[in-house]
């Protein structure tokens, strides 16, 4: 190792000069010199050479602000960057402030997967925010389990996962569809379902679950089980098949621009809310700006975060966001739990008292949120959030009223027993 | 299930083919123009269509918030903005681009790919990421239902009847018009037709611009079906070169039969199969045509 240290040899590159850099001050702290901050020596708090300094702590946001995925990951990048703002104000974590180094996945998979390794590797991060879809994540998981770096994840998924190096901020899928599903049988009387899906990994695993679900548990019956390519528009045969059938309860997880074209072809077709029970796992207040309240009112749609949830804290973060991206800005489920990773992140750091992933990794089960906007939630051992589960019906202003809520929080399950 | 329901069943079911057929036929006929009687690989084909689609999407928000009355009759206006602003956008990619490029027809292929991608991002740009849709007047929500039980979808007799209007109109002006004269001469023989004292690069501006304008309007009446994002046009420009591919890529009656041979084949295979099962099977079977006739359906008599 090179003892001599020069911050503005040229012939050394950035990342390793500031690597060097940070050992040199950890050595100074070391030596017994008093920390400037005041808080604790950097040296005691980062033993695994992060990107930590006495007076900031970098971490690493990663989603695609370009692309097709652009539209919903927008939301995650700007609620993250609301905690972040937040936590910066009130004194940081540790002393520390967070300095955010934003990457663009662009939509595409590798490319999320060569971004993580360059925040992990050059730009040592000390935890990262970010993916959306399951695909990325699945991209750049071996990236965080070889590196050890740390992933907060935002979006609500198929479960079936679960790393060291993961923490799942959005609800698994057992979650999100066995308490729409009891609703839909307790309160609605439902005993048919039609199922419908956009045709990738997340439906087709939500959907089987709920299979299980409908005949194994409610004895109920599944009367058709459709898929359509992601981007279809074409809808109209898949009407007149659910007429054909007649089902109690249409039950949906179409995504993306589908979203827009299934439910204009619903209305098309006559099928409206005052008629037909519709239960949809994948239209939160993001989509509705597509896809119309005309479109969707009367429907339901099972969430466990609601921009028009009556509670203090979310009025508190509602009105923050509003302040900082625009009276016209709406909050969906994923932007929710993308606000909760950085506060969950500073918890889980304050209590191991040290920014090492292993440390922060252990400290994680058990800790709780007391001012989440969705409410009270805690992590699991298994790195999943417990919370609730809440149904809500689409208004003609294209906003939500809630109209159910679990009593209890219900316990993240990420490998479903009898459901597979 | 009664008789009359099985009738009523089969009703809608033949207009959902119906209404897919006026989907495709759309969508191809301006490509059917510009690749088929120009020769012009046009990737851009769909992004000419999102152009359309923004056009009635920026129409109503500006009816919405500055004249709110105007709400109800906004939208056959906008068509027309929706012609106009993808016929300016052609134009004007001919004369910076495809003029230069009527020797070289492979070259084309990779320059409006180009366009297309500039497009999208001047999309992300200067409109935004997020997919939106227009609010549509009430007159083209909701179902048409004659008696009950049959509802007959409103967006989609809107867009059979615009595409029926757009077809007759094509039809008309390529072979009663002097432009259509112009352009059937060009597309024959292009030095034959010079020589006669036909202006064939104006011919050929025209042309390309109808066909964008075209796209425009087809681009305008899906914000009925669907929504509308910076990259809806990678969406339509599969099926779009496939309806005329399969059509024969000279001829106009090549892409209307085309249009709906696939329209009623992916229709009826959809309400018995599943929706990806029946995609396969539509593509399969248009391979496997096109394996027996190269040339498509209709194949031109000119020789070249």
């Amino acid at each position: 190792m090179n003892d001599q240290f020069d911050a503005n040899d040229p012939s050394v590159p950035a990342a390793v000069r500031r690597r060097r850099m940070l050992q040199a001050l950890g050595a100074l702290s070391l030596g017994g010199l008093p920390a400037w901050s005041g808080a604790q020596p950097t040296a005691a708090v980062n033993t695994t050479k992060l990107a930590v300094t006495d007076k900031e702590v970098i971490v690493g946001q990663l989603h695609s602000s370009t692309g097709t995925m652009a539209i919903s990951e927008s939301g995650s990048i700007q609620a993250e960057q609301l905690a972040i703002d937040q936590i910066n104000d009130m004194g940081g974590i540790l002393g520390r402030k967070i300095k955010v180094i934003r990457e663009d996945g662009a939509s595409d998979w590798p490319t999320f997967a060569e971004k993580s390794k360059k925040l992990l590797i050059n730009d040592r991060c000390a935890a990262v925010f970010g993916c959306w879809t399951s695909a990325s994540r699945k991209a750049v998981l071996p990236v965080f389990e070889k590196e050890n770096g740390l992933l907060y994840y935002p979006t609500f998924y198929e479960g079936l996962e679960q790393s060291k190096n993961v923490i799942y901020t959005g609800q698994e899928a057992t979650q999100q569809i066995l308490y729409s599903l009891d609703w839909a049988q307790k309160e609605k009387k439902a005993k048919t379902f039609f199922l419908i899906g956009s045709d990738y990994i997340w439906p087709r695993t939500s959907m089987k679950i709920a299979r299980k679900h409908i005949e194994n548990f409610q004895k109920g019956k599944v009367v058709g089980e459709e898929y359509y390519p992601l981007g279809s528009t074409n809808f109209g045969s898949l009407m007149n098949k659910i007429k054909v059938q007649k089902p109690d309860c249409i039950y949906a997880a179409v995504v993306g621009g589908s979203n827009v074209a299934f439910y204009k072809a619903l209305k098309a077709a006559g099928i409206t809310g005052d008629k037909q029970l519709l239960v949809t796992l994948a239209v939160t207040e993001d989509e509705m700006t597509g896809v119309g309240g005309e479109n969707f009112a009367g429907f339901y749609s099972s969430m466990k975060y609601f921009q028009s949830l009556d509670n203090d804290n979310n009025k508190k973060f509602v009105a923050a966001f509003k302040a900082k991206y625009g009276p016209n800005s709406v909050i969906g489920d994923v932007t929710q739990a993308g606000y909760l990773g950085p506060w969950l992140w500073k918890a889980a750091v304050e209590k191991a008292k040290s920014f090492d992933v292993d440390k922060v990794v252990a400290a994680s089960p058990g800790i709780e949120l007391k001012q989440a906007p969705e409410g009270y939630v805690k992590l699991d051992a298994n790195h999943h959030l417990w919370s609730k589960s809440r149904i809500a019906m689409g208004m003609p202003d294209a906003s939500f009223k809630v109209v159910s809520e679990s009593p209890n929080l219900i316990k993240p399950d990420p490998f479903p027993k009898g459901y597979q | 299930m009664t008789i009359s329901e099985m009738m009523n069943i089969g009703l809608m079911q033949g207009f959902a083919g119906l209404s897919l057929f006026a989907v495709l036929l759309l969508m191809g006929l301006g490509l059917a123009i510009i690749f088929g009687q120009m020769g012009v690989i046009n990737m851009a084909h769909g992004e000419f269509m999102t152009i359309g689609a923004y056009t009635i999407y920026l129409t109503s928000t500006l009816a919405a918030t500055h004249a709110p009355g105007l709400v109800k009759y906004y939208f056959p206006f906008a068509i027309v903005a929706a012609f106009g602003f993808a016929f300016v956008a052609g134009w004007l990619v001919e004369w910076g681009l495809i003029r230069h490029l009527y020797k070289r027809p492979l070259d084309t292929l990779l320059a409006t790919w180009g366009i297309s991608l500039a497009i999208q991002q001047m999309f992300r740009t200067f409109i935004g990421p997020k997919e939106v849709s227009p609010t549509l007047p009430d007159w083209l929500l909701g179902s048409w239902a004659p008696s009950p039980g049959l509802d007959i979808p409103i967006n989609g007799m809107f867009v059979l009847g615009l595409t029926a209007l757009v077809t007759a109109g094509v039809l008309v002006a390529l072979h009663r018009s002097r432009w259509g004269l112009r352009v059937r001469a060009t597309v024959a023989n292009r030095v034959m037709a010079n020589a006669t004292g036909i202006d064939t690069r104006k011919t050929d501006r025209l042309t390309f611009a109808i066909g964008c304008g075209i796209a425009g309007i087809a681009g305008a009446a899906f914000t009925t079906i669907g929504s509308t994002g910076p990259t809806s046009g990678s969406l339509y420009i599969v099926d779009a070169f496939l309806v005329v591919t399969f059509g024969g890529a000279a001829s106009l009656m090549g892409t209307v039969v085309s249009a709906f041979g696939i329209a009623q084949t992916q229709s009826i295979s959809e309400f018995f199969l599943h929706g990806s099962m029946a995609k396969v099977l539509t593509l399969s079977l248009i391979v496997v045509i096109l394996m027996v006739r190269p040339q498509g359906l209709f194949a031109s008599k000119v020789r070249r």
